[in-house]
């Protein structure tokens, strides 16, 4: 008989280990489910994994493809330390792509002035739709699971209003998309021959700017009291609402910035297609991440790459693209499911042990 | 049928599977287990039924696909957060997540195939009656089914022992396991019947509401029955109204778009209502604190280590 033994302390070595584990578990089950299908697993694997990383210009659209995840999974997972649980990033990007759209369309074509302008934009659009949840969680005590979420379909609405209607290109033969930006409103090239762009450098001033937002001030660590331990938190004086706040609005202006990066850059226009499930996805990418910004980088490239896989496996294995998200939805429930051994050995034997361990952690 | 009798009509047919899905998740947050899951186990549900019903040309197995598909669904999350004791929020959003993408993947196939839709089954007399009659006595069997569902859990939660039991866990699961209760039984049981609950109303989306499968025809609907849920503050009648009030929501926009009196507003704004009133109902009854605290199973979303009692 297994069975789960407390540890003493959790285990810091099994909090690095078990996002591995999952990934290894993940991909395990992926091979297994092409086998299931009918396809060849090693070619599966091949399609998924490696062969987008083969040429230059197939890294750099995994490195692009990772940005928007990485910039969103950064902002959530400083709300999720506070305990705060901001679902909605995927509106977020959504209003952020308007909001740079909007600045794109109207604000005339400047060097730079435009740029920054669509940035300051993205960022504050993505912020104020964050906030909604925000002030309804402090005024009324609405669930901001909920609210963040309701307005991920109303930001989907919006989107699809503005670009079939008051936005929609009068020359896009009746698609629904705005017209091209001009060159200046969209994010310089990083590397010539490719669609990689500054987006890059976005990502890893975030992860800097929330790595020392989270570990190296005061407000950070108050956060993480908050979220470790409420009860402590509201003995210490550490105002819930102030955390509320602070945890949706930089969730939101990170999501607003990844959704302007996605129309400046790689779409070059907004379309009805902009939320492509990277504010979701982030949700993953951060929990894999560990809530740090190292391990988010690293968990959103994974991340990345389920999605290039998808797009290669519709072309080269003839499976619907949304089998990344069967993919992403696995990886988060193994690495719930093992994350047990942070807190918990496996043993294999009687109950004596357990009960020993229970009396020796109580004692 | 006349304008408000098609208005009530539709809005029962529109509020059947929120009824159905908040109906079961309502059980399982009064074990204290709350699975924001519904959302993917609807989704899987859809699908399975679609699937089942088209390959062996039967509803019947449609409708036990889709049970069953949701119910294995919620198992996956008993497991993890009963067993494992995970973060119950994170483990229902990857069921949501994993279940919206599964059923995406398994659906392909079969989108743009249609079923023969489903006749309604007029109870003989009743149904002739003005207004009530196709309201209450002219729709598909399933809406009956669900008004027999939902008198058992209105008798279950207040007649039962079970629902005594039920009830004990979610408040307090160290003093149930102290008295005897297997916690952990009941909580599975709970799950189950929740994922059940929503795997059959996905299948009533595919399956006689829209005799078809289409990637995102759910559309939320998982997650606006998690609010309804919070806005019957955990009481089964006000389930069933507030079923029927966004039922009501829902249908709204098809009334006003169809209108013979030309209205301006764009297909957009409308069809972002039933997500708008979610929200407005959700502030409404949350800033009441005293009724939620009063009325919520008070160990909602904790977990229970059996070793600690």
């Amino acid at each position: 008989m297994i069975r789960l033994e407390p540890r003493p302390a959790p285990s810091a070595t099994m909090r690095v280990a078990t996002p591995v584990v999952a990934i290894v578990l993940t991909i395990l089950t992926g091979l297994l489910i092409f086998a299931l299908l009918g396809k060849d697993p090693v070619r599966g694997f091949a399609v998924f994994f490696v062969n987008p990383l083969k040429t230059t210009y197939g890294i750099s659209e995994w490195l692009l493809k990772a940005t928007p995840l990485a910039l969103c999974a950064a902002g959530l997972a400083v709300g999720f330390r506070a305990s705060v649980w901001n679902i909605g990033a995927e509106g977020q990007f959504m209003l952020g792509a308007i909001g740079a759209t909007l600045v794109a369309l109207y604000a005339g074509s400047m060097p730079v002035v435009t740029l920054v302008l669509m940035i300051l934009a993205g960022i504050a659009a993505g912020a104020l739709w964050a906030a909604i949840p925000a002030f309804l969680r402090t005024h009324f005590n609405a669930s901001e699971i909920l609210v963040s979420l309701m307005l991920v379909y109303v930001a989907e609405l919006l989107v699809s209003w503005l670009v079939f209607g008051p936005l929609r290109d009068p020359m896009g033969f009746n698609f629904p998309q705005t017209v091209m930006f001009e060159p200046a409103a969209l994010l310089p090239i990083l590397v010539p021959g490719t669609r990689l762009n500054l987006v890059l450098g976005f990502v890893v001033l975030v992860l800097l700017a929330t790595y020392v937002l989270v570990f190296k001030t005061h407000l950070g660590f108050k956060m993480r009291v908050a979220g470790e331990s409420p009860n402590a938190a509201r003995y210490a004086g550490i105002s819930a609402k102030t955390m509320v706040w602070l945890g949706l609005l930089i969730g939101g202006a990170c999501a607003g910035l990844a959704g302007m990066a996605e129309v400046a850059g790689p779409m070059g226009q907004l379309t009805d297609k902009v939320g492509s499930g990277y504010g979701f996805a982030a949700i993953i990418v951060a929990f894999v991440g560990r809530l740090h910004p190292l391990g988010i980088a690293l968990a959103s490239l994974l991340m990345a790459l389920f999605f290039i896989g998808g797009e290669q496996s519709q072309q080269y294995l003839g499976l619907p693209g949304s089998i990344s998200m069967v993919f992403q939805g696995l990886l988060l429930f193994y690495l719930l499911a093992t994350d047990v051994l942070i807190g918990y050995r496996l043993r294999l034997g009687r109950d004596a042990h357990v009960t020993n361990a229970v009396k020796a952690k109580a004692g | 049928m006349d304008l408000l009798t098609s208005i009530l009509f539709a809005t029962v047919v529109a509020g059947t599977p929120l009824l159905l899905v908040a109906l079961g998740e309502l059980i399982c947050e009064k074990s204290g287990m709350l699975n924001l899951g519904a959302e993917g186990m609807m989704s899987i549900g859809a699908v399975a039924a679609f699937v089942a019903a088209f390959t062996f040309e039967s509803t019947l197995m449609g409708v036990a696909s889709g049970l069953v598909a949701g119910a294995l669904l919620s198992l996956v999350f008993a497991f993890i957060t009963v067993h494992l004791m995970a973060n119950q929020v994170a483990t229902g959003l990857a069921v949501a997540i994993f279940g919206v993408g599964l059923a995406a993947f398994l659906g392909k196939p079969f989108e743009a195939k249609v079923l023969p839709s489903i006749k309604p089954t007029e109870i003989p007399f009743l149904s002739d009656l003005p207004l009530v009659g196709p309201v209450l006595f002219g729709q598909q069997w399933i809406v009956y089914a669900t008004w027999v569902i939902f008198a058992v859990v209105v008798w279950f939660l207040a007649k039962t022992r079970g629902g005594l039991v039920l009830k004990a866990v979610g408040e307090s699961p160290d003093a149930a396991n102290a008295v005897g209760i297997d916690v952990v039984k009941v909580r599975y049981l709970a799950i189950l019947f929740g994922g059940a609950m929503a795997g059959l109303g996905g299948a009533f989306l595919s399956l006689f509401h829209t005799p078809m499968w289409a990637e995102g025809m759910v559309a939320g609907k998982g997650w606006i029955a998690l609010a309804l849920v919070v806005f019957a503050t955990w009481l089964p009648w006000r389930v069933l109204l507030g079923a029927y009030l966004f039922g009501g929501v829902m249908i709204s926009q098809l009334f006003v778009q169809s209108s013979p009196i030309p209205v301006k507003i764009p297909a957009q704004f409308l069809s972002a209502l039933p997500y708008i009133a979610t929200i407005v109902v959700l502030v409404l009854i949350s800033r009441n604190v005293k009724m939620i605290r009063l009325n919520s199973p008070a160990s909602l979303g904790k977990p229970f280590q059996k070793e600690r009692a």
